[in-house]
């Protein structure tokens, strides 16, 4: 399965928006370093018509090792979650028996 | 505090100075058209030190109406799922100590 990554999405930018290669690259870059820090900071970061990143701060709890079954703390931390819209959600095909 | 699209734009054009906004937004655009169509066609999305973006496959199944107790079908599903890089989770999980120092 093919996947998609920052070089293709640079190569797109550069044939379709007509930056160069360099640009493209470094606009690519900046788009996804800036959504991490913005969300590092705190701040909730909402694209409309794509989706939210948002923040959930989980407090610790106890896990267990499931090999050993030994009991150990997960100390409390911060999550990033992803909420699509639901132009994003429509887009990739709602229903599984649309195709 | 949240930061929209457009916020988003205006803060990269003002660092990539040698950039337009408007070429700066077209690309904000076509990057997330292009995530988008990439899950449409059930490709996988890996943007490193970021995270990754990948269809959920929920299976048909039997619901209820919680009201009345109806059984009402649900049909299966496919559902945009983002798990955040290791840089991602790391840099979050420091943003919240340093937060709390400051409280």
């Amino acid at each position: 399965m093919n996947a998609l990554t920052k070089a293709e999405l640079a190569t797109s930018v550069f044939d379709r928006i007509g930056l160069n290669k360099r640009e493209a690259k470094e606009l690519v870059d900046a788009f996804f370093t800036e959504i991490r820090s913005q969300l590092a900071q705190g701040n909730p970061v909402k694209l409309s018509g794509f989706g939210n990143f948002e923040l959930r701060d989980k407090n610790q709890r106890t896990g267990r090792n499931p090999k050993t079954g030994v009991e150990i703390p997960i100390s409390a931390r911060r999550v990033v979650t992803f909420h699509p819209g639901q132009k994003l959600r429509e887009q990739v095909g709602a229903t599984e028996n649309d195709d | 505090m949240v930061v929209t699209k457009s916020e988003l734009v205006e803060t990269l054009s003002a660092r990539q100075l040698y950039l337009t906004r408007k070429d700066v937004e077209l690309t904000v655009k076509l990057i997330l058209d292009e995530i988008a169509a990439a899950l449409a066609r059930d490709d996988r999305v890996e943007i490193r030190g970021f995270g990754s973006f990948a269809l959920h496959h929920r299976p048909a199944r039997t619901g209820r109406n919680p009201k009345t107790g109806e059984i009402v079908p649900v049909p299966a599903k496919r559902v945009p799922h983002f798990k955040a890089g290791k840089e991602m989770r790391e840099q979050v999980f420091d943003g919240r100590g340093s937060e709390q120092e400051k409280g």
